[in-house]
């Protein structure tokens, strides 16, 4: 036995077992996420189950399970659509009951702004409560109606957004203007009457704007009159339609491009429905530009902060004591950081700005506020033990003789640290920005009180001056898991978008790894260690 | 300057012995230097002068004092904390321990070659060029100019000319050590210290370094360490003992070797002890 251990063999086995029960689990846990987070865009077949006792259930299969208590026995959960109609997303159905199971090609999987999916068969499409086509010809009139509808729907966001978005914010911006020269006492005079003048034809093109509105609203009269099960029947507005397609006649290669197409759409559009359908880009902006922000927050922060402990400090038992400080400040619970922030930076610091530079907006705050930079700067103050240790450890693995020989050629210690020293302990703080980084992107809990919100109307980069709005509130990835997972109205048909979210996080803490990998490995290729 | 033309310097080591005048022009003078780390004494009461455009070589067992000696000499020691020393160092005539001494001054005419190889994890071409960039050279052609003839010097050229791009860190050992050569002649000095430079090479590399320290002693004053007694024979011209931070004998190289005056010296160097 004891010559078995000295051998080292089973050290060898433990070490290889630790590994790969680590590795298991991470495989594992990509895997469900892969699996649920993939399934959720594919357009899997509408089942037609006739019950026993008659009743229709049309939807797609969306889990099977055993019943509790009945062994051999399963049920399975149909997602049935109509939430309008049924009530319910959602129905549970034991196979038993099912007498029998089809797939009907005209069932239609109708996507809409609102109320989610919409199952059923297509019957008939009016116009103006006229029938303009039944039966098979309303679908083909559909099928040629549907890009011009999308086409004005989209117009209507626009314009929504953009446009009269656009107007309201200067329109704010001339109203703050004249607040401020109120407090300044300055009620009439030249400076008011400019400021009074741009507001008149800002007013016109809202008018104009909201006259386009209602003019396109108008022109849709088209609506859609679907049979569900039950012989119930919906009439939906053609306008609110996103989409309509028959899963049980897709082949292959049409589901795989609607697939791609669904997940275009997730990572390109904005949420709709409380966030339980559409797309994510605002939350997948916003978390990019919120660990761009901290990135560029932390760098300077943690690396200057480790060169003082490493190169100029006097080494004792104070700067152990700040050095054990800063590893401890990375186990504090980040939500700790979140009241920080919150305390600190957005109602101290915040408020000072406010109080000084925005004072006619008050009472409403601008930077008084939750927004990208206070979340950014928490959470640089999160990641900075991780870029301060790194830097650290980096600059303590430079051999002296580098930069005796440095000195030695007459450089000052300046000269040393900026020539030598910062080139060579790079690829040690893009190690810590890595972790950092990957820390930042995750991270949940803070940003919930310093900015994060569940809706955010405008992104913190837009078109109008001064593009970069550091003050807005934004949208995050993770807190859009929790938001979606936890707190929708429905929870049971968001729940595959919690996974899709997920997976989509995971991608892009991957990818801005990647990114600053491969400058590290860059950096370091140039400063190849030799053989010696 | 002392003064000009050659002059004579007594030697006296020890009380009551009587030197072999040495004439030669000094270049560095060190006078009654003595040093300590915190309460450890490694330098007691140092006298001597090294000749200018000579090699002078450092010989004696380890922790001795010979590199601490040699790093006086361009105030290397000021970085290491707990340092206290007395009595005065000379090089070319002023005191470089003297009120109003600029260090990087001193160090532009003291250049410095390591014992382990210290290249700068940068491309060839700027490890050579970094110390004239320091002394504000910044036209890319003078540059050029400056590290070709530095990199000749140190007969390094031929291997290198067609990858100064590529990182220092990639030579070989010798390679390296010959660059950081380089490094130190491209600010021309007027003296050149090696703390050992050639305890990390083969025997190929070590005969390639001491070539070249025949060939730079034209123009420079090299001030040497080693371990190596057989080196300090091959190369230097003046060859100093020392012996727990004392310099037991100084003189001329083929006298030192040949016909030790002090018994310590000679046990040494038969290899009777150390």
């Amino acid at each position: 036995m004891s010559k078995l251990w000295r051998s080292g063999e089973p050290f060898i086995w433990l070490t290889g077992g630790a590994l790969a029960v680590a590795l298991l689990m991470v495989a594992g846990l990509v895997a469900l996420i892969l699996y649920n987070g993939l399934g959720f865009f594919w357009p899997s077949n509408v089942l037609r189950a006739t019950l026993a006792d008659g009743t229709v259930l049309t939807g797609q299969l969306a889990e099977r399970e055993p019943v509790p208590g009945r062994a051999g026995e399963y049920r399975v959960k149909l997602k049935v659509g109509n939430r309008d109609i049924y009530g319910a997303d959602f129905r549970w159905v034991d196979e038993s009951q099912i007498a029998k199971r089809d797939y009907p090609a005209d069932a239609a999987l109708i996507e809409r702004t609102e109320w989610g999916a919409l199952i059923g068969t297509i019957k008939e499409l009016r116009d103006g409560g006229r029938a303009v086509a039944t039966g098979a010809e309303a679908w083909a009139e559909v099928e040629r109606r549907l890009p011009e509808v999308t086409r004005i729907r989209r117009e209507i966001r626009r314009i929504e957004t953009r446009e009269i978005g656009g107007i309201n914010y200067q329109q704010e911006r001339v109203r703050l203007g004249l607040k401020g020269l109120e407090l300044k006492g300055i009620v009439s005079g030249p400076e008011v009457d400019a400021l009074k003048a741009k507001l008149a034809p800002l007013q016109e093109q809202y008018k104009a704007q909201e006259g386009r509105l209602v003019e396109l609203r108008k022109s849709q009269t088209a609506a859609v009159l679907v049979q569900a099960d039950g012989g119930k029947e919906k009439e939906w507005p053609l306008a609110q339609i996103v989409d309509v397609r028959f899963p049980n006649t897709m082949g292959l290669a049409a589901k795989s491009v609607y697939y791609a197409g669904r997940i275009w759409e997730f990572v390109s559009d904005e949420p709709r429905e409380s966030n339980t359908e559409g797309g994510v880009f605002p939350a997948i902006f916003g978390t990019v530009m919120m660990v761009v922000i901290m990135s560029i927050l932390v760098t300077p922060l943690g690396v200057l902060a480790a060169f003082y402990l490493r190169e100029y400090a006097q080494q004792g038992a104070f700067v152990s004591a700040v050095r054990i400080a800063v590893n401890n400040l990375a186990g504090v619970p980040s939500i700790v950081f979140g009241v920080f922030g919150v305390g600190f930076f957005i109602y101290f610091v915040g408020g000072s700005i406010d109080r000084l530079f925005y004072s006619e907006a008050l009472p409403t705050p601008t930077y008084g506020t939750g927004g990208i930079l206070w979340a950014s700067l928490t959470l640089a103050l999160l990641t900075v033990p991780v870029v301060i240790v790194a830097t650290e450890e980096g600059l303590a693995a430079i051999p002296r003789g580098v930069r005796e020989a440095s000195l030695a050629l007459s450089a000052t210690k300046l000269e040393t640290t900026l020539r030598v020293v910062l080139p060579a302990v790079m690829p040690s703080i893009l190690t810590g920005l890595i972790l950092a980084m990957a820390r930042a992107a995750g991270e949940v809990a803070p940003l919930m009180i310093t900015g994060v919100v569940k809706l955010a109307p405008s992104l913190p980069l837009d078109g109008y001056w001064p593009f970069l709005h550091l003050d807005r509130k934004f949208m995050h990835l993770g807190f859009h898991i929790y938001d979606v997972g936890f707190q929708s109205p429905n929870v049971d048909a968001a729940r595959p978008m919690v996974f899709a979210t997920t997976l989509l996080l995971l991608l892009i803490v991957v990818l801005l790894n990647v990114f600053a990998i491969s400058m590290r490995n860059r950096l370091r290729r140039r400063y190849a260690t030799s053989a010696v | 300057m002392a003064g000009p033309g050659p002059v004579t310097i007594e030697q006296s080591l020890n009380p009551g012995a009587v030197e072999a005048p040495i004439m030669e022009m000094p270049m560095v003078e060190i006078e009654r230097v003595s040093l300590w780390y915190g309460e450890k004494i490694a330098l007691k009461e140092i006298s001597m002068s090294v000749p200018k455009h000579r090699v002078t070589a450092y010989i004696g067992p380890s922790g001795c004092g010979k590199s601490t000696l040699l790093r006086c000499m361009n105030r290397m020691n000021d970085l290491v904390d707990g340092v206290k020393m007395t009595g005065s160092i000379r090089i070319g005539g002023t005191d470089i321990y003297g009120p109003g001494l600029d260090v990087t001054e001193l160090r532009k005419r003291v250049g410095m070659v390591f014992q382990k190889s210290n290249p700068f994890p940068k491309s060839i071409f700027e490890n050579v060029a970094y110390g004239p960039r320091i002394l504000g050279v910044r036209t890319r052609s003078d540059l050029e100019g400056m590290v070709e003839r530095s990199l000749r010097a140190a007969a390094l050229w031929d291997e290198v000319r067609d990858r100064l791009a590529d990182s220092a860190l990639g030579l070989s050992g010798g390679q390296q050590q010959r660059l950081c050569i380089a490094r130190a002649i491209a600010v021309e000095p007027d003296v050149l210290l090696m703390d050992e430079p050639c305890s990390a090479l083969d025997p190929i590399a070590t005969a390639k370094i001491e070539e070249l320290m025949l060939e730079l002693k034209n123009s420079y004053t090299i001030v040497i360490v080693t371990h190596n007694m057989q080196q300090a024979a091959r190369v230097s011209d003046y060859t100093g003992f020392m012996l727990l931070g004392e310099l037991v004998e100084f003189g001329v190289t083929r006298q030192l070797f040949t016909n030790p005056r002090e018994k310590q010296t000679e046990d040494y160097i038969t290899g009777r002890f150390g």
